[in-house]
């Protein structure tokens, strides 16, 4: 049995602990309303861009000129997996579910004989895969100095798979991040971004119009999909960053909680001892008194 | 002459402007246009440059950085990769 003094300095670290992780869950819940609204507040453009590519792919479809950005590679040697990742842990399963989303993708694009590269934004991803793919690892990311995300910082990250993909090293790219569903619910998610995922552009008013282009309609396209795929970038990062905080919440929501059970545990538990304690004394005086 | 169309300036981060418009001018890649309700749909790249909406008898200017425009008889939407507001003049 623990003495008295050692649980009175248990309970106390506990109660500090709770202290933390309660701060830690309202700076998190404070953050995730910020990226929420960063996050809400990106879709239009990406919603509208990927309108517009749909609509133009229609026109260059089937036609040899179509741009490999759009359409990809016929010959898909080397794959080229983006996996984004928190920058920081405390935030309950997210950067594991991501990397283990990762890891079956992965898995199966080598069982089809191809290569994989990785390309980590994030350090907690970078940590996790570092050990079991570190070989394949080309370019790590860390974007923990960005304090809000802009397209300045999806930047550095497209332009490096363009270079990759213009250089032939890679066939193919996909990206892995946290799909933002709820603030209690986050879906690790695989995207396609070369060839280009056209699947959730939405209904075309435009459709059938006439449409004048300037430039050619390929030209327009040539400049638009890098674009394209920056933009897509930072709505995965956004979500990201939304879905960790969400993460973070709930962790240390539960995190709390833990600690006030224990903390109530203690506490019954150092009383009885105490309790215990006095009776023993007690007994000793009156036997003690009794032999006299 | 009243009638008005539909204007949607878009940002990477956020949507910068909504709402009906008398007029717009933006910078194409191959040449300034203006748009007025009716025109026929086109589609152009932008450059550097000042689009400039007319509502309500006011002239409001933003500067954008490069995007793309999408018009319909209805509707403008422009994309910018970068806009700053401008006072309205």
């Amino acid at each position: 049995m623990a003495s008295l003094k050692e649980m009175r300095s248990r309970i106390g670290s506990v109660k500090a602990t709770q202290k933390i992780t309660k701060a830690m869950q309202m700076v998190a819940a404070a953050k995730l309303k910020r990226a929420q609204n960063a996050a809400e507040s990106a879709r239009p453009y990406a919603e509208r861009m990927a309108n517009v590519i749909a609509n133009l792919a229609q026109g260059v479809a089937g036609s040899d000129s179509a741009p490999a950005l759009l359409v990809g590679r016929q010959q898909v040697n080397a794959h080229l997996v983006v996996v984004a990742t928190a920058d920081r842990g405390l935030c309950g399963g997210f950067n594991t579910s991501i990397v283990r989303k990762a890891r079956e993708q992965i898995k199966s694009i080598e069982e089809q004989g191809k290569t994989v590269r990785i390309l980590c934004v994030g350090k907690k991803g970078y940590d996790q895969l570092r050990r079991q793919h570190g070989s394949k690892i080309v370019d790590t990311f860390d974007l923990s100095a960005a304090k809000r995300l802009s397209l300045q910082d999806a930047q550095p990250i497209a332009d490096r798979i363009l270079d990759l993909f213009d250089k032939g090293d890679v066939d193919a790219v996909s990206l892995i991040h946290a799909q933002f569903k709820s603030v209690i619910s986050q879906v690790p998610t695989a995207k396609s971004l070369i060839p280009a995922d056209l699947t959730g552009a939405g209904d075309l008013d435009m459709a059938g119009a006439a449409y004048e282009y300037e430039p050619e309609e390929g030209e327009i396209l040539e400049t638009l999909l890098p674009r394209n795929l920056s933009t897509q970038i930072l709505s995965a990062l956004l979500e990201n960053a939304a879905g960790e905080q969400g993460a973070r919440m709930q962790a240390m929501d539960s995190a709390t909680r833990n600690a006030g059970d224990m903390i109530n545990d203690l506490t019954l538990q150092y009383n009885r001892t105490r309790q215990a304690q006095i009776t023993k004394e007690l007994i000793e005086i009156i036997s003690g008194a009794e032999a006299l | 002459m009243t009638e008005t169309i539909t204007f949607h300036l878009v940002a990477p981060e956020s949507e910068v402007f909504a709402g009906e418009v008398e007029s717009v001018t933006a910078p194409g890649s191959e040449g300034d246009f203006g748009v007025f309700k009716g025109h026929a749909p086109f589609m152009t790249t932008l450059r550097e440059g000042t689009v400039s909406v007319m509502h309500g008898g006011k002239r409001q200017d933003f500067a954008i950085h490069g995007g793309f425009a999408d018009v319909t008889p209805t509707q403008v939407t422009v994309l910018a990769e970068a806009v700053e507001r401008e006072p309205a003049a």
